[in-house]
């Protein structure tokens, strides 16, 4: 989507303009220091990250890691204690927030129909819904055969997909997944993969938590390897699975326990 | 004393034959009860589930007030709204005082704490199962309310039953703002006292009788539909 940005100025000010949409930039997102206590235990230690416009990236690590954590402090859920996020240079703001959508290890519906919940995204995101609209939603998520079904009695793989559909009915530039398929049977990953991956066509940048190596190897451009709440690296995916630079991430696709040394002396 | 099988079938006489004053006493205590409760829902729903979504100082405070005013006697209530609504008191002037609307006012004062506390209690699980798909949403403070309220329609139901339950067995307050006044404020509750007292057990015993049996049928239906909610998974 880079090429979208078009370097025009913003007729109210200096900031760029994205040609396409009118709206400013939003990446390069970059998290400086970011970092988060919790009763005095260190939850995330000066997470610095750059996340580039396009990409796949994924966060890997250990239970307790910070990934979830880092994914729900970028998305504005919490506020971290120190550090800050800049998009394309500028503070979090209303615009980025709007631009950006998040799936949940639980699908979290609505006690509603599957079509039910799509139009609620829609309408509380100011947009009109239509038939039509709400119909392609669910036939691009293979649910159109249950769109009048209540949502929460679908199976999992079902539930996650209307999960993903959702976020997706607002069009995001920015999409986050933590762990979306952590419970779902091998058709339904691939079948969540596929969304990802058509997201990701239609333009929006990927950043995705999994423990799932083999997913990992299928989806990431860039792996972000954390642990004890330190990203350890960030490296293209090949890279990162040829040669992985920390002991800690060696251990980690090893399938070996890793005790953090820097962890266990905090 | 005529015997109890007597009172019974004169009671159940009453009841079958269509008794004018029976039946007209009948619709005043629904009318009074059904709109204490819609007034009370208003006010609560919103209330509890703003309680349940919001952190703010006192917060804590404001709950156990709520919790503590479930159990408002409910001849205290009905001695302040008499003291608001007498000719002296500060509404005097709208002359509601022993009318259907001062029976109102009394029934949803009482119970509306009860409903705000129970709709708070049965939000409070659903705005955490909810709260990080609504902020990720961005959903203004409104329309997370109003979405919470309608995802937990089901059980706020059980809210507005207990509610329903307390106003329409409800006579202290009712009978200090109301008066019991034949065809203009005599409701079931008030009618029942009032008949015990007279030793007209036939139609207190009637009157009884149909309170029962509308307590039960309100309860069976709203177990009915939060069978089916529960079913579909919306409960």
């Amino acid at each position: 989507m880079l090429e979208r940005v078009a370097a025009t100025t913003a007729q109210n000010g200096s900031a760029p303009i994205d040609a396409k949409s009118g709206r400013p930039p939003m990446f390069p997102i970059a998290t400086r220091g970011m970092t988060l206590r919790d009763r005095g235990r260190v939850l995330l230690d000066r997470v610095s990250l750059t996340l580039d416009q396009g990409t796949r990236t994924v966060i890997m690590g250990p239970n307790g890691a910070g990934k979830s954590l880092t994914l729900r402090a970028i998305h504005g859920l919490i506020r971290p204690d120190e550090g800050d996020i800049t998009w394309a240079g500028r503070p979090t703001d209303a615009d980025v927030l709007s631009r950006q959508a998040m799936v949940f290890q639980k699908p979290m519906l609505l006690r509603r129909s599957a079509r039910a919940n799509i139009e609620f995204v829609l309408r509380s995101a100011g947009r009109t819904t239509s038939n039509q609209l709400v119909d392609g939603i669910l036939a691009r998520a293979r649910l159109i055969h249950v769109a009048a079904s209540p949502a929460r009695l679908l199976s999992g793989g079902e539930q996650q997909r209307l999960a993903i559909a959702r976020a997706l009915a607002l069009e995001p530039d920015l999409l986050f997944l933590d762990e979306p398929c952590a419970n779902l049977d091998p058709a339904s990953t691939l079948a969540v993969e596929d969304m990802i991956e058509r997201a990701r066509t239609a333009g929006a940048k990927i950043v995705l938590v999994t423990h799932d190596i083999g997913q990992a190897r299928r989806i990431a451009d860039d792996v972000v390897f954390m642990s004890s709440g330190r990203v350890l690296e960030h490296s293209a995916a090949a890279a990162f699975f040829d040669k992985p630079k920390s002991s800690a991430a060696e251990a980690y696709l090893a399938g070996r326990l890793y005790i953090d040394p820097a962890a266990s002396s905090r | 004393m005529t015997d109890l099988g007597s009172i019974f079938s004169l009671a159940l006489s009453l009841v079958i034959s269509g008794d004018q004053q029976l039946y007209s006493i009948i619709v005043l205590s629904l009318r009074v009860t059904l709109t204490a409760v819609l007034l009370g829902c208003l006010v609560g729903i919103p209330l509890g589930a703003a309680l349940a979504t919001y952190r703010f100082p006192g917060r804590g405070a404001a709950i156990a007030v709520l919790n503590a005013f479930m159990g408002l006697p409910p001849v205290v209530v009905g001695l302040a709204v008499y003291l608001m609504l007498s000719r002296s008191g500060p509404f005097g002037v709208l002359g509601l005082l022993y009318t259907p609307t001062a029976m109102i006012i009394a029934q949803a004062i009482l119970v509306t704490p009860l409903i705000a506390a129970l709709s708070r209690q049965s939000l409070a699980d659903l705005h955490t199962e909810y709260d990080d798909l609504f902020r990720s949403l961005r959903l203004r403070p409104s329309d997370k309310i109003r979405a919470l309220i309608w995802e937990g329609r089901y059980g706020l139901s059980t809210a507005a039953l207990a509610g329903f339950g307390r106003a329409i067995a409800e006579v202290g307050a009712v009978i200090i703002v109301g008066g019991n006044i034949e065809h203009v404020t005599r409701v079931m509750t008030t009618a029942i006292a009032l008949e015990t007292s007279k030793g007209d057990l036939a139609l207190a015993l009637a009157l009884g009788l149909i309170l029962v049996t509308i307590a039960i049928a309100v309860n069976a239906a709203v177990l009915s539909l939060n069978r089916t909610a529960r079913r579909l998974a919306y409960a």
